[in-house]
């Protein structure tokens, strides 16, 4: 139980950190942290499938694209120029207002039920991918379509024009 | 294994909901505060993170596992809008030598 706390401390801390680091490398590496601890928390769900994913898309995949990116701008220096305070300011109030907007709509300092695995098993890549393949055919085959289409997109977006314009 | 399962017994539901609630706030703090677009779209996928691990813990709690295939189609959709806006990003870059997002203001009539 106290696991729990102490991982989503770690996860807040991080991603406090992501937000508020002036250089851009080092807010992607403090964002590949925060979604390992996410991951941890999978874990601790018994969600084994989605740690799995998490791992290797998350941090594996569109991590890398980012610092790729990044990389390839060369913008890896402190060179964003940044906000006033009085607006970092007004940003940092209204976050404060969806947080508590959020925590008093979802009552969340009653008292509540325990998070128990009813079934420990509905995690496992085995179960899920029956699920998959059964109630969500139609769905999963649309996302193959969606995967294709933004892969034609980025790389049409991407393609470096001839000087035509 | 048991060992797994037995230390996650006892949160309750409402931290879940609390810290999944304050991890999406930082998220929207990071779009508010930030003017590098590559760090903006960082906050939205810290958003879309805390979304997919309540999804997850709701889907636990009920013990059914739609909540999770949500998931994993939240993860497919993340990588093909990361796909497309890095590339939108790099194009943009190329037109204007900056990622600042007050650049991208030519739009306004």
């Amino acid at each position: 139980m106290s696991v729990f706390y102490f991982v989503a401390f770690l996860s807040v801390f991080f991603a406090l950190m992501t937000i508020f680091t002036k250089n851009p490398v080092h807010s992607v590496l403090y964002l590949v942290i925060t979604f390992f601890t996410f991951t941890v928390h999978y874990i601790l769900l018994n969600a084994q499938f989605l740690a799995v994913v998490n791992f290797i898309v998350y941090m594996g995949a569109i991590m890398v694209l980012f610092l790729f990116v990044l990389m390839l701008l060369n913008l890896n220096k402190d060179t964003e120029p940044l906000k006033s305070n009085l607006v970092k300011f007004m940003g940092v109030i209204a976050g404060m207002c969806i947080l508590v907007t959020l925590a008093g709509s979802f009552r969340v300092l009653e008292t509540s039920q325990p998070v128990v695995l009813k079934d420990p098993d509905i995690g496992l890549v085995g179960n899920l991918g029956k699920v998959l393949f059964s109630e969500f055919l139609l769905p999963f085959e649309i996302s193959s379509i969606l995967l294709l289409t933004a892969m034609i997109g980025a790389v049409l977006l991407a393609k470096n024009e001839a000087k035509k314009a | 294994m048991e060992t797994v399962i037995q230390n996650i017994q006892g949160v309750p539901l409402n931290h879940y909901i609390l810290f999944c609630s304050l991890i999406f706030s930082i998220g929207v703090i990071g779009v508010l505060i930030r003017r590098n677009v590559i760090i903006i779209m960082m906050s939205v996928e810290l958003m879309l993170n805390s979304v997919n691990l309540l999804l997850a813990a709701f889907s636990a709690y009920k013990g059914d596992a739609s909540g999770q295939v949500f998931v994993f189609f939240i993860m497919a959709l993340a990588a093909a809008e990361v796909a497309v806006g890095l590339a939108i990003i790099v194009m943009v870059y190329r037109n204007t030598r900056s990622v600042d997002i007050n650049a991208l203001n030519r739009l306004r009539g």
